[in-house]
C-alpha cells in the first residue's frame, strides 16, 4: 500500500517498494536491450565514414546544387504515371476493400468462425508487407512497367482500407438498423439502407487519406521499377546525376505537399 | 408551413448530392475522362503477363510450402538486424519526439519554438522513408547506421505530430488547475499534461514501432540493413519458397505485435 | 389480434427477461406496458417482430404464428407491424422522404429500392402522412437537420406507411420534453384511432399512460403484475410494480393534466 505507518507517521510513497523495484527492473531490462542494439549497429557500422559524413554532404549538396532545371521537361510523362498508379491502385484497392470490410466486421459477416478469419487474413498480410515489396513481388511475376505498380499499390492498400472500414463497420448505430429491419426489408434492403448511409463518410474519408498515402509511396515505386518519377530517381541516382536528383526530390516533395493539401480539403467538404 | 402544397401524384426525386448541375455533371464527366485517359496511358504487355501467370501460381503455391532452411543463415541474420533497427530507432525517435511534441503544441511552447518544431515535422513527414534511406546510404556507407538513423527521423514526424495534437486538445482545466497551485513549467507539464496524454503516447508510440518494423524490412532493398536485402536476393533468383518463408514470418512478426499492441493498449486505457 | 402464449425469454447471460408470458390483445386496442427499467418492456416488443428471438412460446398474429415462420415469410409478416424507437432510430444521413419511403421497402423489390424508385402511390402516400404531421415542407431536409419531436414523427410515418395492422412503440417519449411528449403520445393515439390500429406502447411515465391510453399492463421482472383500466392504476398497485414510493403525487398530477388537456 502506498501509505505506510512509519514510526507513528503516515507516510505516502507513489509506489510501494515492491512496486518500485519491479519497475527498476524493467527499466534496467529496457536499457540493455538497447545498449545490445546499438552495440550491433555500432560493429557493423564502418565508423570512418561516419566520421568523414560531413565531408561527403558537403560534396553531395555542392554538386546537388543548383537542379538541372531542363531536366524538368522529361519528367511529364513520369508525373503522369505517378498520379495513375495512385489513382488507379487506389480505386481497385477499394472496389475489394468494401466487401472485405463487410466480411471482416462482426456485425456483417455471414459467418464468423469461417469467412471473418480468412477476411482478417487477407487483411493482415496485405497490410503487413510494405508496396516496394508488392512491387518486387509483381515485378518478378508480370514484369516492370506501371501495372505492376497499379496492382502493387491496389494489393497494398486493401488491408488497411479495409481494416478502417470494417473499424468503421463494427461502430455503427445498431438501432438505424434494427428501423430498417423492422419494416421487413430484405437483408441487402437493410444494408443499402440501414448500413451504407452510416459508413458512406468514412468510406470517403479513407478513400481520399489513403489516395494521398499512395501518390507519397507511387513516387517510390520506381526504384524497383514499377513505373513512375523513381524510375528517372533510380536512373539518376546510378549514374550520380545530382542535379537531377535534387530536381526530382523538389517534385516529389512538391507532389507530396500537393495531395496532402487535396485530401485535407476534400475531406473537410465530405464531413 | 401552410403555404406549402403537398405535391400529390408528382414524382419524387432525391436531391443530389451537388446542387448546381454544371458542377455534378463537370465533376463527373472530368473523372471519367480522367479514368480512360489514365487506363489508356497503361501499356501491359498482356504477353509478359500471361507468362508470368504461371510463376504467380509458383508463388502461390510457394506459400503452402515455404523454404525456412536453405538460406536460414541469410534469413536469421537479416531479421536479427531488422529487429535491432526496429528497437533502437524506436528508443531514440520517441525519445526526441516527445520534447518536439510538447514545442509543436501552441497551448504548451511558445511561438518561435512552435514555428522550429513544426518545420521539423513537416520536413520529416514530407520526406519518405526510402528516399531519406538512399540519401544516408550515400552519406554514412552502408549498413544498419543508415537504416536506424532513418527510422528514427520518421519516428520523430508521425509521432510528434499526433502527440502535439493530443496535447493541443487536451482538457484545459485539468492542466489549469495544475497551474494555479502555483506549479513550475516543469511541473505543470508532469503533473498537468503527462497524465492526459499517457495512453495515447503508449498507443501512438506501440504503433510506430509495428511500422517501424514493416518499412524495416525494405531498408535493405537500398543497402540500409535489415531483412530487405535478402529478400531482393530471392526474388531476384526467383526462389519464391524463400521469399515467402520471409514474408511470412515478416506477417506473422507483425501480428504479434498488433496482439501485444492491442493488450497493452487494452491495460493503459 | 395478437396473442402471446407463454412466451419465455432467457437471455445468453441467464437472465430472464420474460417469463411464460400470456397476453391478447383485440383489434383497435391502445396498450400501454409500463414498468421499472429491466422489466422486459422492450425484449417483449421486440419478440413480437422476433427482432429478438424468444426462447420458447408463441406469438400470433391474426391467424399467423410468427414464431415458427422462415426469414422470408417474417419479413412479409413484419410488414404489418410498425415499428417507432425511442431514440428515433432514424437514418440520419438520409433526407426526411427517403427515411419515410424505408418504411415501403418490404414492398419492393432491391434495385427498386436502391435506386429510390418507390412507386407513385407510394410517394403520395408519404407526403399525405408528413403532411398530416406537418412536416411535407421538410422533405428534403436530411434526416439529423431535425429537432427531437420532428425525428419522431418522421419515425411515427415510417411506421405508418407500412400500413400496419398493429403499431409497436418502444419508449417514444424518452428523449423528449414534456411538452413534446404528450404532442407525440396523443399523435401516436389519434394516428391508432383514425386507422383502427392496435399499439402496444411501452412508457415509463405512468402518467402520460393514463392520460391517452385504453388499457394498461404492469411488468415486473418479466411477469404481469398488473392488467386493467388505467383509473385501476392504485398506489398499491404502483408499489407491486415499481416497489414502494409515495404514489399519491403522481395519480393526482395525472389527473390534473388531464383536465388541462380537456380545457
Amino acid at each position: 500500500m502506498p501509505v505506510q505507518e512509519l514510526k507513528g507517521q503516515k507516510n505516502w510513497q507513489r509506489r510501494t517498494s515492491r512496486e518500485s523495484l519491479s519497475h527498476w527492473v524493467l527499466w534496467l531490462i529496457g536499457v540493455a536491450i538497447f545498449a545490445y542494439c546499438w552495440q550491433q549497429i555500432s560493429d557493423a557500422t564502418t565508423w570512418f565514414f561516419v566520421w568523414d559524413a560531413p565531408r561527403i554532404a558537403d560534396d553531395i549538396w555542392n554538386r546537388a546544387t543548383p537542379p538541372r532545371w531542363s531536366y524538368f521537361s522529361q519528367l511529364g510523362k513520369p508525373i503522369w504515371d505517378t498520379l495513375n498508379i495512385a489513382t488507379l491502385g487506389t480505386i481497385i484497392s477499394l472496389i475489394i476493400a468494401v466487401p472485405v470490410a463487410f466480411l471482416a466486421a462482426r456485425n456483417t459477416t455471414p459467418s464468423q468462425y469461417i469467412i471473418r478469419p480468412i477476411a482478417l487474413l487477407i487483411i493482415v498480410s496485405t497490410r503487413s508487407i510494405n508496396s516496394l515489396i508488392w512491387a518486387l513481388l509483381l515485378i518478378a511475376i508480370i514484369g516492370p512497367g506501371v501495372f505492376a505498380g497499379v496492382i502493387a499499390i491496389a494489393i497494398r492498400s486493401v488491408g488497411f482500407c479495409a481494416k478502417l472500414l470494417y473499424e468503421a463497420i463494427e461502430e455503427i448505430d445498431t438501432s438505424q438498423v434494427e428501423a430498417i429491419t423492422a419494416t421487413g426489408a430484405s437483408r441487402w434492403q437493410v444494408m443499402a439502407y440501414g448500413i451504407v448511409p452510416q459508413i458512406l463518410p468514412a468510406l470517403a474519408g479513407i478513400a481520399v487519406f489513403r489516395w494521398d498515402i499512395n501518390i507519397r509511396e507511387s513516387t517510390v515505386l520506381g526504384l524497383v521499377g514499377a513505373g513512375g518519377i523513381g524510375l528517372q530517381l533510380s536512373s539518376s541516382l546510378n549514374v550520380l546525376a545530382w542535379p537531377q536528383v535534387s530536381l526530382i526530390l523538389l517534385v516529389i516533395l512538391l507532389a507530396v505537399v500537393i495531395s496532402e493539401w487535396v485530401s485535407a480539403k476534400v475531406r473537410g467538404a465530405i464531413i | 408551413m401552410s403555404e406549402f402544397t403537398v405535391p400529390i401524384g408528382e414524382p419524387w426525386k432525391k436531391p443530389p448530392f451537388i446542387k448546381r448541375s454544371w458542377l455534378r455533371w463537370t465533376l463527373l464527366i472530368g473523372f471519367i475522362a480522367y479514368l480512360i485517359a489514365a487506363v489508356l496511358t497503361i501499356d501491359v504487355n498482356w504477353s509478359r503477363v500471361y507468362e508470368g501467370l504461371e510463376r504467380g501460381k509458383q508463388f502461390v503455391l510457394a506459400f503452402t510450402n515455404p523454404d525456412f532452411t536453405s538460406r536460414s543463415g541469410d534469413i536469421w541474420d537479416g531479421m536479427v538486424e531488422s529487429i535491432i533497427i526496429t528497437v533502437a530507432s524506436s528508443v531514440v525517435g520517441i525519445a526526441i519526439s516527445i520534447p518536439i511534441a510538447l514545442g509543436a503544441a501552441r497551448n504548451v511552447a511558445p511561438l518561435p519554438v512552435y514555428l522550429v518544431c513544426r518545420a521539423i515535422i513537416a520536413v520529416s513527414r514530407a520526406l519518405q522513408e526510402i528516399i531519406v534511406a538512399i540519401l544516408l546510404v550515400a552519406i554514412f556507407g552502408f549498413g544498419p547506421l543508415a537504416g536506424f538513423l532513418t527510422l528514427s527521423f520518421a519516428t520523430i514526424g508521425f509521432l510528434s505530430k499526433l502527440l502535439a495534437e493530443d496535447i493541443e486538445s487536451m482538457d484545459k482545466v485539468q492542466a489549469e488547475a495544475v497551474k494555479a497551485s502555483g506549479a513550475k513549467w516543469s511541473q505543470w507539464i508532469n503533473y498537468g499534461v503527462q497524465p492526459q496524454v499517457m495512453p495515447r503516447l503508449i498507443g501512438l508510440s506501440i504503433y510506430r514501432v509495428d511500422i517501424n518494423f514493416r518499412e524495416s524490412a525494405i531498408l535493405g532493398l537500398v543497402g540500409a540493413g535489415g531483412i530487405g536485402a535478402t529478400l531482393n536476393t530471392a526474388f531476384d533468383r526467383y526462389e519464391y519458397d524463400t521469399a515467402a518463408a520471409i514474408l511470412l514470418i515478416i506477417i506473422v512478426i507483425v501480428m504479434l505485435l498488433e496482439y501485444l499492441s492491442g493488450i497493452i493498449r487494452a491495460r493503459v486505457q | 389480434m395478437l396473442r402471446l402464449e407463454n412466451l419465455v425469454k432467457t437471455y445468453k447471460t441467464g437472465d430472464q427477461a420474460l417469463k411464460s408470458l400470456k397476453l391478447e390483445v383485440p383489434e383497435g386496442q391502445v396498450v400501454a406496458l409500463i414498468g421499472p427499467s429491466g422489466a422486459g418492456k422492450s425484449t417483449l416488443i421486440r419478440c413480437i417482430n422476433r427482432l429478438v428471438e424468444p426462447t420458447s412460446g408463441k406469438v400470433y398474429l391474426d391467424d399467423v404464428e410468427l414464431t415458427g415462420l422462415s426469414a422470408a415469410a417474417l419479413r412479409r409478416e413484419r410488414r404489418r407491424m410498425g415499428m417507432i424507437f425511442q431514440e428515433y432510430a432514424l437514418v440520419e444521413r438520409l433526407t426526411v422522404m427517403e427515411n419515410v419511403l424505408s418504411g415501403r421497402l418490404g414492398y419492393v423489390g432491391f434495385w427498386r429500392s436502391f435506386l429510390r424508385r418507390f412507386p407513385q402511390t407510394d410517394v403520395d402516400e408519404a407526403f399525405r402522412l408528413l403532411d398530416r404531421v406537418g412536416l411535407a415542407h421538410m422533405a428534403d431536409k436530411r434526416a439529423d437537420e431535425l429537432s427531437g419531436g420532428q425525428r419522431q414523427r418522421v419515425g411515427i410515418c415510417r411506421a405508418l406507411i407500412q400500413n400496419p395492422a398493429l403499431l409497436l412503440v418502444d419508449e417514444p417519449t424518452a428523449s423528449l420534453d414534456p411538452k413534446t411528449s404528450r404532442q407525440i403520445m396523443r399523435l401516436i393515439c389519434e394516428l391508432c384511432k383514425e386507422r383502427g390500429l392496435a399499439a402496444i406502447i411501452n412508457i415509463h411515465d405512468v402518467a402520460l399512460a393514463q392520460m391517452f391510453v385504453q388499457r394498461v399492463i404492469g411488468l415486473r421482472f418479466g411477469a404481469i403484475e398488473f392488467d386493467g383500466s388505467p383509473e385501476g392504476l392504485s398506489p398499491d398497485v404502483l408499489t407491486t410494480i415499481y416497489g414502494e414510493e409515495d404514489w399519491e403525487a403522481t395519480i393526482e398530477e395525472a389527473d390534473e393534466e388531464e383536465v388541462e388537456a380537456a380545457e
